[in-house]
């Protein structure tokens, strides 16, 4: 009897552990390789053949097709630079310039990578259709109401994730996090 | 309760190679991945154009909205392919993935440098069988190798804005997959 109750014990804890860290590690973004410049992450690795036992565990898990490294590199962003996480309800400003590439987007979509559905039917920005500064840098207001400028409706939801997207960049497996790459910032700038 | 600890540290252990066994054989047991998505709408070695995403319609998580997309989802069983995609005014790239969804090469219209991006692709097996003289006389052909049989080219063409997705959409439409030669054996 004795044997018996460690014996299921101890397959317990295993399938609780085991289990428990593959899901951690997937919902989580576990993969080798990332690059962090402020509060955006990519992972420049997951769009090549040499994509790491979890970058590929997450892809078939997410149902996404990743951007390869020949095409592009994506970054997501899921808190602003204070680590706060992007709220919908909040007025959201996104600062600054980006690195160089041949075109950008920028996209919100939902915490399951879904797009956000809101009156004006729009999700993102392209580079082309961004209104900048005169110095080359642009701002857009991410939130629930319309605002001036640049504004990317959020639909009022609660959490929601923004991905920028660089196309035919120099960005990419050998980047390393730093100065020669400027990320926009991202910060909350009021809450009702 | 030494015994406890010790089950514990056991059922730990345990744990971790259950964890590395689930990560790893998860790509091949996935039912909702990209690849699984696709194969309800996009038949095979033909290429099919994906409506535009939108809230709540959109095929796969994290399409890009300004990116018309078109898909081949190609077997090459019975001989190799050959893709042709006409060059959009903006941004076009073509990016080839596996069964499993891993992206294996890609390439944009910049890096194919022409109007038209043309492409073999072919598996090892089949590389190895063109001869050799065809192989250097064709300098200019492009034979991309596929590791798997089976997988998915991924033909996108950006919209700048909105009032260009026609425009985008027409030109990955306007793209060809399409079966070399009849496999001998068949």
């Amino acid at each position: 009897m004795r044997l018996l109750f460690g014996t299921l014990f101890t397959l317990l804890v295993a399938a609780a552990v085991g289990l428990g860290a593959t899901y951690f590690a997937l919902t989580r973004g576990a993969a080798f390789g990332a690059l962090r410049i402020g509060s955006w992450t990519a992972w420049p690795k997951t769009g090549t053949a040499d994509a790491d036992p979890y970058a590929r565990a997450a892809i078939a898990r997410n149902g996404t097709l990743p951007v390869a490294v020949g095409d592009g590199v994506s970054f997501s962003a899921t808190t602003d630079d204070a680590g706060r996480p992007l709220d919908g309800r909040c007025d959201v400003d996104i600062d600054g310039v980006t690195p160089a590439a041949r075109f950008w987007t920028l996209t919100l979509y939902g915490v399951n990578g879904e797009l956000v559905a809101n009156s004006v039917r729009r999700y993102g920005f392209t580079s082309e259709e961004i209104v900048r500064r005169s110095d080359g840098s642009f701002g857009v207001t991410v939130g629930p109401r319309a605002s001036a400028g640049n504004w990317l409706p959020t639909g009022g939801i609660e959490r929601y994730q923004l991905a920028l997207r660089f196309y035919d960049t120099a960005v990419g497996v050998a980047t390393k996090a730093g100065r020669e790459v400027p990320m926009p910032s991202i910060v909350t700038r009021s809450c009702p | 309760m030494i015994r406890w600890l010790l089950l514990l540290l056991g059922g730990a252990l345990l744990g971790g190679i259950v964890h590395i066994a689930t990560v790893i054989v998860l790509p091949r047991t996935a039912t909702q991945d990209a690849y699984s998505r696709l194969a309800a709408v996009a038949p095979v070695n033909k290429v099919t154009p994906l409506p535009e995403p939108a809230a709540g319609t959109a095929l796969m998580p994290l399409m890009d909205p300004a990116m018309a997309l078109a898909v081949c989802r190609y077997d090459l069983s019975q001989g190799p392919l050959k893709l042709t995609v006409p060059v959009s005014p903006a941004y076009t790239s073509v990016s080839f993935y596996t069964r499993t969804d891993v992206a294996y090469y890609a390439i944009n219209d910049r890096a194919a440098g022409r109007r038209v991006i043309e492409l073999e692709l072919m598996t090892l097996a089949q590389h190895e069988q063109i001869p050799e003289e065809e192989n250097v006389t064709a300098a200019d052909r492009l034979i991309v190798d596929s590791p798997t049989t089976t997988g998915i080219i991924a033909i996108h063409a950006l919209a700048p804005e909105p009032g260009l997705m026609p425009k985008a959409a027409a030109a990955v439409g306007a793209a060809t997959c399409t079966q070399t030669q009849a496999d001998a054996g068949r």
